[in-house]
Parts: C-alpha cells; structure tokens; sequence
C-alpha cells in the first residue's frame, strides 16, 4: 500500500516537470530564428508562405498554439511531423527500439564491467590492480565519443575485420557493439570510480568493523554488508548515467549511422521541425523520468530501512 | 610460327577480357551513401529540396526530363518526342507509352497533371513550385485563385501540351526529383509516405530512418535490359571519418570526400584512382549588401574582391578542392567564358579603391556566416586579416545554416558567405540578377542593373543560341565588373568510387546523384 501511494505520489509529481519542459522547448522555438517555412522552400511567395503557416497553425499567438499543443498531448497526439507530415508517434516509434537497444546494452558494458572493477580497485587501495583500474576509469572518462568511435572503428572493422564499421544492418549485436561499447565506456569510468569511492567508504563504516570483529569471513562482510550498502549509490549514478546517455547518444547514433531518436533531435532542430523535437524531447525526458522512479523503488527493495514516505 | 599464334591468342585474349570488362554485369548489390546529414527529410520527394534525398530519389522515381551528364543539358525522360510551337511557348510532349509506376499501372498525361498540380498546392510550399511556376496558370494554383493548372492540357493518354509563361528550355525546369512524377491514385493516400511509388528502375523496399533506404529492380523499366543491378542501398553516413573507414574497409562502394581526405586519398597509391571530381554549378561568394552605406559604392566591393588572396585559400584551406571564381557562372556552365580572369590580388589596387570611394581608413562591417567547412566560418577566419590589411574590419555573427538561409532571403545582413547554384541553365542562374527577380526567390544582393536586365532580356527573347551565349557571357562580364559579391569559387565536387562499380556519371549539378540504371557492379564487389 505504501508502494502504491508513493508510485502515484511519484507520478503525479513527474506532471509539473513534463509541462515545464513541454513549456520550455516551445517557447525556446518560438523565439529563435529560422522556420520550417524556410527550410522548405527558398524562394516561396510571400503570399505562399502566410498559406503555409496558417496551415500549420504557426500563424497563431504563441500561448494559442501552446495550448492547442497541450490539448493534444493530453490525448496522446503528439502532433505531425512538419517536414515528413508523418505522426511523430510514428516517427519515434521507429526510432525507440534501435534507441533503447543502444543505451540498455551500453549501460549492460558499463554496469558489468565499471562496477567490479570499481570493486576490485577498492579491495587493493594502492595496489596494482587499484592503478590501472583507475587509470581505465580517468582514461574512459576523458576520451572524446566520436575519436574513440572511430579507433573502435578502425581496429575492429579495417584491421581486424571482426565487426562491421557502420549502419543498423539487422539490428543484432554484431551491429551494436561498437557504437554501445563507445557509448558506454563514459558510464563504464563514471561507475569505476563511484564504486570504488563507495566501497572505501563503506569498508571504514562502523557496521563492517563490527562484522569483522564478530569474526565474520571477509567474502561474506563484502557480499552482505558493502555490496549491498554500496549498491544504493550504485543505482543512483545509473539513473543519472540513462539521462547522460541518452544526450550523448547524439553523436555516436550519427557516427555510427543508427537509426536512433537522437539523430531525429539533431535533424528535427536543424529544419525547426517543432512537433518532433517537442516529441522527441518528451519522449526522453519520460524515459529518463520512468527510469529515476524504477530506482527509486529499487532503493526499498535493496534497503529495507529506505521507506516509500 | 607458333610463336606468332601465341602473340595472336594472347592479343585476342586480352581484347576479349577488355570487352568483357567493358559490358555490364546483370546482378549485384550498389551500396551509395548519402552524405548530407544524418537522415532523410521524407520518403514525398516533393517536400524536400535537400541534395540528400534526391541521392534515393534518382533510383526510385522519374520526371519529365533527366540530366544526360555526357551531353550537358536535360533530356526528355518520360516523353519520346517534345514538339515546340506558339514562338516557343508551347510544348507537346508525346509521352512514353511503357513506363509503369511500380504498382503496375502505365502511366498517361493525368499523373503528370495531377502531380504538377499538387506541388503547386500553395499551403505546402512544395519547393518544386519554383520550376511548376513556368507553366501558364500555375501561379494562379498556388494563390488558391485556381483548381487547376491552366496551361497543362491533356490531348490523349499519352499527349500533353504545356503553355509556359516564358520561352524557356523546359528540361532546365522538369529534370530534378523535385518534379517526379507521381501515380495520381496513389499519390494522394496517406500510405505513400511510407511506401512511395515511383517511375524509378528500382522500387522501394525498406526505410530504416536515420540508417539506409533498400530499393530493388523494377523489372517493369521501361529501358531495356536496365537497371543492370538487383539492389540498391543507400547508406546515410554523415560523418566524413565515418564514410572514410567503411570505404577503405569496402563496405560502401562510393563516399563524398571533403577537403582533408581529398588530399589523403590523392597521396595514397591504393586510392588514387578511386577518385572522380567534376566542377558542380555551385558558386560560393560573400554577399554584399547595397544597402549598407560602403556596399553600395561599386568600387568598394570591387576592392574587397583585390583585397583577398583567393587562391591561396582554395589552396591552403580548401586543398585544391574547389575551382577559382572568375564571375558568377561555373566552369561548367555552356556560357561560362574561358577567356575570362579573376579578380587578382592586388591589396594595392584594393586600398586605392577604397580611398576613391571615400573610405581611405577602410570602415567595419557585420559577416553572417555557418560553420561550414567548405564555404563557411573557416573561410571568414582566413579572410578576416586579409581585409584588415587594407583597414576593412569584418565581424562575425555566426548563425546555423537553417537561419543562414532565412537571414539572406529577407535581407537582414550586411555580408554573409553562402553557397548557391549557379546553373545548369545559364539563363536562370543569371535571373537571379534580374531586377525583377525579388530578393527572397534568388536575388539575395537586391542586384539592380539596368544595362544587366536588358541584356538578359534580350538573351531570353533570341532563338539564336550562339547569340544566346554571347549575351550571356557578356551578362556573366557585366556582373563581374558590378561585383556585386566576392567571386570565392566553384565546388569541386569529389567522389571516391570503388573499382568494381562502374557506369558513374560526371554530374555537374551534383555529383551523388546518378542516374542507377547506368550503374552496374563486377564479380570484384565484395557486396552479394
């Protein structure tokens, strides 16, 4: 019962943030300059150009098209696409698969393998294992997206030939691993250091010296006491890391030429396409929401002590 | 003796490999890319004039004319015969009675009408109404003054006549994607966005958006025994570096190259050859606006063309891959004169210049520019100390493209550096000069001359074509001496092209769109 109040208090809570971004991006488009109208057509007559407008409603006050916009997304119609006057539910509907592919199978690299070797580094504070698991980390963090992309690209498609260099082609791993793995090598660091920071912290926590004087084995003081303590800082930076990624994967959709909503963004800003930028952004922007709260829940389940008030 | 049928095999050998070489392969896979961003704007041809989608659009659909790039000018693609009466403002098109849309129905006078009339749909602003509006009646369309386009008449299934507003050569106006030809039943359903039907030699299979657009053979073409391939896949891949490995790791059989890889692939023997370059009708200059007090003295804007070292940018930045600008029309313009020079440069003459006109300390002027690499903020980086070495001082106000676009068909600027077709018509390219022609259709310097418009006028009256070149030649001079832009240069357009395709065609008005019947692939092509 808890659970269910504090899912609905959780959901309602997300509305203010949804419309305050709807907001935001409207009026962002509504003052900058270009328009769809000139990036349709060069030399269209004025006359031509006011019939154009008048008929995507962009002749309208801007508070009477926010609230037209509104009406509509309160149905679910995310409007139609200026430039391939397609829905834009369609539009993102077939980007949202190639998009999720991409960011769950990177987070997968990231998780699987930041966090043990964050967790390994901090075991051997100084050692070894601690330095160059470190340096992976500061080296995964500093590397440009589109430069490791292409050392990717050039290692394991011209030299090696294991991997095709580019495209969508299937959609099987073949085709995603290099653009998931450059995309997730920045989470990958991220998750190192943050595990590796949590797992010191907690190793010098009063509850572990007490395990261990209680002369508990020191496998089970890290399976039941530091794992589990340092999962919850764990959880938080992945959600924030779904919301990174899903910026970043601007860049390595376009470099890789998948067909994600990322490159939709970039090309539907271009040609101030409005309804599929507020579409896309909207979509991202509810995935980012929904994930945030998934973590919130999972906080209860791995922390007891963690209540749903 | 046996030693001289040896020679004899061995010479007929060689010469049948040649010819085997030489004759086209039934079959295969062409995998072209398109490079102009990150995906195509939609599958409805008629709403987007970006050269990225015409890429597709070329194996896909067909329209009234096409682009003969051996013979430099449009050529009737859907009509057997063009008879011209009425002192050159009617045309008959006698058309085609075997070309199938990929649905299966032949196609007659009415798709042509009804396709005409829907991009002349004025509250869709399709850009191809911009050459629709030549036909009589058009304009009256896309005022919503009219249902129907006036001057297209139906004789029978396969007879239109056309009345044009101007005598012009109509191929100029009817050859780009642009103007494809639609089914008239189908064109209209929703369904078509996502499954176009066209005229094409290969039809439509898949679209992954942001990805690839799959196209197969259409064994209903109505050239026989093309297209030569089974399949078509153009890849979008908008990243220069991208393109570069996957061409070097032959996954694409051609990749535009810009500037750095231009001179890559020149110093390395293995790609070399792989190389095909045309001069593409694109003129790229720095605009001047007269209203804007100094810009209005024809001796100001002739020193900022002294003033800049030109060629040393199209050697230094643009490494090579560009063609210095004399005037306005390009290299491969039939009225371009090779007689003519550029303007030299001479900061001397420049300053000399700028002091007869009254402006001896030299003055500041805002620079809207993009960022693009070819004809954009690199540019203005490199001309900005040139100018100031004859006291003129530029200011960048960097913007994107999309407003680039929009700052220079209202006028809001002082100068900005652009890139704009200059061709392949001649005649229209220089219209853009025209008093008449407004400013946001394509006179984006609000060029004013009346020796230039008479001139031009009279070009359009002649049915003499050499006369015809003469005025228009001495149009292109008459520009130059007015210099109402910075001449900067003529695209070079650079494609890398693997080895096994064959059939590419010297497009000048853009060198990624070939016409993909005339493509084939060898047994060498690693594609299946």
């Amino acid at each position: 019962m808890p659970m269910l109040s504090f899912l609905i208090r959780r959901l309602l809570q997300t509305i203010p943030t949804v419309l305050a971004v709807v907001l935001l991006v409207f009026v962002l488009f509504s003052v900058v300059p270009g328009s769809i109208v000139s990036s349709m057509s060069d030399d269209a007559d004025p006359q031509v150009e006011l019939r154009m407008k008048q008929q995507l409603g962009l002749d309208d006050p801007v508070h009477v098209r926010f609230g037209k916009y509104i009406a509509k997304l309160a149905t679910g119609d995310f409007g139609t696409s200026f430039r391939t006057r397609e829905p834009v539910t369609t539009m993102i509907a077939k980007r949202a698969w190639p998009t999720l592919q991409l960011i769950f199978t990177s987070m997968a690299f990231a998780v699987l393998l930041g966090v043990p070797l964050g967790f390994v580094a901090a075991l051997r504070p100084g050692g070894f294992v601690d330095s160059a698991a470190m340096f992976v980390a500061v080296s995964g963090l500093s590397i440009a997206k589109f430069w490791l992309g292409l050392v990717l690209m050039y290692l394991f498609a011209l030299k090696l030939g294991w991997l095709p260099s580019f495209g969508y082609g299937d959609g099987s791993l073949k085709y995603l691993l290099l653009p998931a793995v450059t995309l997730g090598v920045s989470p990958m660091a991220l998750l190192a250091r943050t595990t590796r920071a949590a797992v010191l912290e907690i190793m010098t926590a009063d509850f572990v010296r007490t395990a261990r004087s209680k002369g508990m084995s020191e496998i089970r003081v890290v399976k039941w006491h530091v794992m589990r303590n340092a999962l919850v800082i764990i959880l938080t930076t992945m959600g924030l890391q779904f919301g990174a990624l899903m910026g970043q994967a601007v860049v390595v959709e376009k470099l890789f030429s998948w067909p994600g909503i990322g490159s939709l963004l970039v090309d539907s800003v271009l040609q101030r396409d409005v309804p599929a930028v507020q579409g896309s952004i909207l979509v991202v922007v509810l995935a980012f929401l929904a994930i945030n709260l998934l973590i919130d829940v999972l906080y209860g389940v791995i922390d007891p002590r963690i209540r749903y008030a | 003796m046996f030693r001289m049928m040896a020679i004899i095999a061995g010479l007929g050998l060689v010469l049948a490999g040649s010819a085997e070489a030489q004759t086209p392969r039934k079959g295969g896979t062409i995998r072209m890319t398109a490079p102009y961003g990150s995906s195509f704007t939609s599958l409805d041809i008629h709403t987007t004039q970006r050269a990225q989608d015409e890429i597709y659009a070329k194996a896909l659909h067909r329209s009234l004319y096409t682009w003969d790039s051996a013979e430099g000018k449009p050529v009737p693609e859907l009509a057997k015969e063009v008879v011209v009466s009425g002192g050159g403002l009617v045309q008959t098109f006698k058309l085609r009675d075997d070309a199938y849309f990929h649905n299966g129905r032949k196609m007659t006078a009415d798709d042509i009408i009804w396709t005409f009339n829907r991009i002349m749909d004025g509250t869709k602003a399709y850009p191809g109404a911009r050459f629709v509006r030549i036909i009589e009646g058009a304009a009256a369309v896309e005022k919503g003054q009219a249902k129907e386009i006036s001057g297209l008449k139906k004789i029978d299934d396969f007879t239109l006549e056309m009345k044009l507003t101007e005598k012009v050569d109509p191929g100029f106006y009817f050859f780009t994607a642009l103007t494809s030809i639609y089914p008239a039943d189908e064109g209209a359903k929703e369904s078509f966005i996502q499954h176009p039907i066209g005229l094409g030699p290969f039809k439509f299979v898949e679209h992954v958006p942001g990805s690839r657009i799959v196209l197969e053979r259409w064994d209903k073409f109505y050239k026989p025994g093309k297209p030569y391939a089974d399949k078509v896949i153009v890849s979008i891949m908008g990243e220069a570096a991208a393109r570069d490995v996957a061409f070097r790791n032959k996954e694409i059989d051609t990749s535009v190259l810009g500037p750095a890889q231009y001179v890559a692939y020149q110093a390395d023997p293995d790609l070399k050859g792989t190389i095909v370059e045309v001069a593409e009708v694109f003129t790229r200059y720095m605009g001047m606006n007269p209203a804007f007090k100094p810009f209005a003295d024809k001796r100001v804007r002739q020193a900022i063309n002294y003033a800049i070292d030109a060629d040393l940018i199209i050697n230094k930045l643009v490494k090579g891959k560009a063609y210095r600008a004399t005037s306005w029309l390009p290299l491969t313009s039939p009225a371009y004169d090779k007689a003519m020079k550029p303007y030299p440069y001479d900061p001397a003459k420049a300053k000399q210049l700028l002091a007869d006109a009254g402006y001896p300390n030299g003055f500041e002027f805002e620079w809207t520019t993009s960022q693009n690499e070819s004809w954009g903020l690199p540019i203005v980086s490199a001309v900005i100390p040139m100018l100031d070495k004859v006291g003129i001082k530029a200011k960048v106000k960097q913007v994107e493209t999309a407003v680039l676009a929009e700052v220079v068909r209202t006028g809001d600027y002082q100068a900005f550096i652009y890139s704009q077709q200059s061709g392949p018509d001649p005649l229209a390219a220089l219209k853009c000069f025209h008093s008449s022609t407004p400013q946001p259709a394509c006179n984006y310097m609000n060029f004013k001359n009346a020796d230039f418009d008479k001139i031009l006028d009279e070009a359009g009256q002649t049915d003499d074509a050499a006369k015809r070149t003469q005025l228009l030649q001495k149009a292109n001079a008459l520009l130059y001496e007015e210099a109402p832009v910075w001449f900067f240069n003529y695209n070079k357009a650079v494609m890398a092209v693997q080895p096994w395709l064959h059939g590419i065609q010297k497009n000048p008005t853009e060198l990624t769109h070939q016409n993909a019947e005339e493509l084939w692939v060898d047994e060498t092509s690693p594609a299946k």
